[in-house]
């Protein structure tokens, strides 16, 4: 199902544009996104532009790449991607997310393809990508093996995935589920389950079988005292990336 | 850079046949083109609309200095402004000088127009506080600053407003990505989730992806936006003027506290100084009423002999105090800077250099969010830029009250309390040092521009 906001009622078209503003909102519902979101974009970018060869400087850098955004919510990967110039999709299992993010899309001026589905389905229909987006998705599927051959096989050769997900230790424990959803109430409580979540050589173990090769690895870093993300090299202890390239 | 003069037919016509119709980048073609019949001659009025991406509202040194520092990261801009482009420059000194502190210094030599301008500018060897009365001279305490003390070379210089303008107005004719509206006034200003748009009396329309009020104190752009200020002002003018002195300045500034309030003198180029002085509104409007003549004689007690005989050279210049901060400095799709932002009082020659403080970081945020594929006009963009300079500001904005009320003060007590604390500071290198630093820009996170 595809639906799109022109052909949908004016009252629908103001609800989505509602929801939409909801999950654009830097301090509303989805501000521990938006505070990580400039952190996940540094790394996102540089690591195509090492890996295809562009210059970040340069206008509209993504020009003739195609991007897959997986659980793309409120397009907030999605719209950086295309306005770099990238042919982009959004895909999300949450159907209700599709027409947030193109109401948002068509305010913001941007041609993006938002589907409901997921990557096990898309790949089954032969789509193929130079750039696979995973990010904050493996820690909530049932079959992560499974999820990542699905994203193995949506990629070109030479494609790039980039996967983010959560350390498993007591730190990430205390991070992820006390800090973030019962203390700074920044996420809804049961967000995550903690036994999903997956080690840096687990997933690079997976990502491995997966027919992917791991080529590397970051933290992402929260510093309470300047209130902002950064790319760490060594911490790997509860938010972390990697980078994969299909051989 | 494009010039428009939408009052003269002719321009809009080498406009439109060297620009919009060989379809140079930037400007869109114009909605729409009539023709008139005016006294049998035949005249094009144009209504034109431009898409770009910054508009900036206020053609200044600050308004022109941002667009050249976009510029550098690949973003178009265009510059209204009320007055005319001519105007702007005057060949003649008129005694208006800017202390650029050494991080704005940074920033012109990062724009590739530090060198347009160095030979004419004084460098800053030294400071001197001191406090003085008028009828005694300076205090036998004063804090002495040597340049020699920092490691990145003079604290700073004195550049004339003559020698600075005429530098960004070349710059930004040179430019490909910077259009300058002149004689233009801004009528409405509408933020929609993509753009921010603006009508103007002379029927121009601009579409931006942002919005900047560069326009000074009472900006409109500010006002428009509904974001109120809050400051307050003082009794107290200050008093500018540059003098010619016989006895050569070695390049050493001076800041004297008397009673009635702060009297710096900056070294020019040459034999010659600027003078900055304060006192209370009531005084200030008699000494400004003052012949040229008279107006000497109240200076040269205040001022001392050690520079010989001096004379006037330039305008004088009165502005009356007061600090303004703005509530907010962004909102959706538009930001303030320079002294539509803050305003305060040209005490310590800071207010060029705070301008340039908020360009620097205001061009840092939108690079990074440009090369990231943010929306350069989102509110969660422009917050960085915020929470970047409020602080500093407010800091800068409170430093600078307390220091003029402890200062602008004939108590005793007082007196003796800041004639220990200047000798105290002068006895702790240390300390004398961080005063330099904070004096030439480099203390607080310094913008890319700047380092």
């Amino acid at each position: 199902m595809q639906p799109s906001v022109n052909t949908i009622d004016p009252n629908e078209v103001a609800k989505f544009e509602a929801m939409a503003a909801e999950w654009w909102d830097p301090h509303g519902k989805f501000k521990p996104l938006h505070m990580l979101n400039p952190c996940r974009l540094d790394y996102i970018t540089q690591q195509i532009a090492e890996e295809f060869d562009r210059d970040l400087a340069s206008d509209r850098p993504f020009q003739g790449l195609r991007i897959l955004d997986i659980g793309c919510g409120g397009g907030l990967l999605c719209e950086p991607m295309a306005r770099l110039g990238a042919t982009v999709v959004g895909v999300d299992a949450a159907e209700r997310n599709i027409p947030v993010a193109q109401a948002h899309a068509a305010q913001s001026g941007l041609e993006i393809d938002y589907r409901f589905g997921t990557a096990e389905a898309m790949a089954a229909e032969g789509e193929q990508f130079d750039v696979v987006l995973n990010m904050e998705v493996v820690e909530h599927v049932a079959d992560p093996l499974g999820y990542l051959t699905a994203c193995q096989q949506l990629l070109k050769t030479g494609g790039l995935m980039i996967c983010s997900t959560i350390n498993r230790n007591p730190k990430s424990f205390a991070m992820a589920i006390i800090g973030a959803e019962y203390v700074m109430r920044w996420l809804p409580k049961g967000t995550h389950e903690w036994s999903k979540f997956i080690t840096p050589d687990e997933l690079y173990d997976l990502i491995e079988r997966a027919g992917l090769r791991a080529v590397d690895r970051k933290g992402f870093v929260f510093n309470p005292i300047t209130w902002q993300w950064k790319i760490s090299h060594k911490d790997l202890s509860v938010n972390y990336v990697t980078s994969s390239l299909k051989p | 850079m494009r010039r428009l003069n939408p009052a003269h037919p002719k321009t809009i016509l080498h406009f439109l046949s060297k620009n919009i119709l060989r379809g140079s980048g930037g400007a869109q073609p114009p909605a729409s083109l009539r023709t008139l019949d005016i006294f049998q001659n035949a005249v094009i009025w144009c209504i034109m609309h431009i898409d770009t991406d910054i508009a900036i509202v206020g053609g200044g040194p600050n308004g022109m200095t941002l667009a050249l520092a976009l510029q550098r990261c690949g973003l178009n801009s265009v510059i209204v402004d009320q007055l005319a482009l001519s105007t702007q420059s005057a060949p003649e000194f008129d005694g208006r000088g800017y202390a650029l502190s050494l991080t704005s210094v940074r920033l012109l030599k990062a724009l590739g127009l530090w060198a347009e301008v160095q030979d004419a500018a004084q460098p800053m060897l030294g400071i001197r506080v001191s406090d003085g009365r008028i009828d005694t001279g300076p205090s036998p305490f004063a804090m002495e600053f040597d340049h020699a003390e920092i490691e990145e070379g003079p604290m700073g210089h004195m550049l004339e407003d003559r020698q600075l303008r005429p530098a960004l107005i070349k710059a930004v004719r040179d430019s490909n990505s910077i259009t300058y509206l002149e004689k233009t006034t801004v009528l409405t200003q509408d933020v929609s989730a993509g753009a921010v748009d603006l009508t103007t009396d002379t029927g121009t329309t601009v579409s931006a992806r942002l919005l900047i009020g560069a326009d000074g104190r009472r900006s409109q752009v500010a006002q428009r936006a509904g974001i109120r200020k809050t400051g307050w002002s003082y009794d107290q003018t200050a008093l500018v003027c540059a003098v010619q002195h016989d006895l050569p300045h070695n390049g050493i500034a001076h800041q004297y506290f008397l009673p009635s309030g702060p009297l710096a003198i900056l070294p020019l180029p040459e034999n010659r100084s600027s003078i900055v002085w304060t006192e209370t509104t009531k005084n200030a409007r008699a000494i400004m009423a003052l012949n040229e003549a008279d107006y000497l004689d109240v200076i040269r007690p205040r001022f001392g002999e050690f520079l010989g005989k001096i004379s006037l050279v330039g305008h004088r210049y009165s502005y009356p105090l007061d600090i303004t901060i703005a509530s907010e400095f962004v909102q959706p799709r538009l930001a303030l800077i320079g002294d539509a932002a803050h305003g305060v009082h040209p005490i310590a020659g800071q207010g060029l250099n705070a301008g340039y403080k908020d360009i620097a970081a205001l061009a840092h945020v939108l690079e990074d969010a440009k090369m990231r594929g943010e929306d350069i006009g989102a509110l969660n963009t422009l917050s960085r830029y915020q929470e970047w300079r409020r602080f500093d500001v407010q800091t800068l904005g409170f430093a600078t009250d307390t220091f003029n009320k402890i200062f602008s003060n004939d108590r005793p007590l007082l007196r003796m309390g800041r004639d220990l604390g200047l000798g105290l500071v002068n006895k702790m290198p240390a300390l004398r040092r961080a005063f330099i630093r904070e004096a030439a820009g480099l203390s607080g996170d310094l913008p890319r521009l700047m380092q």
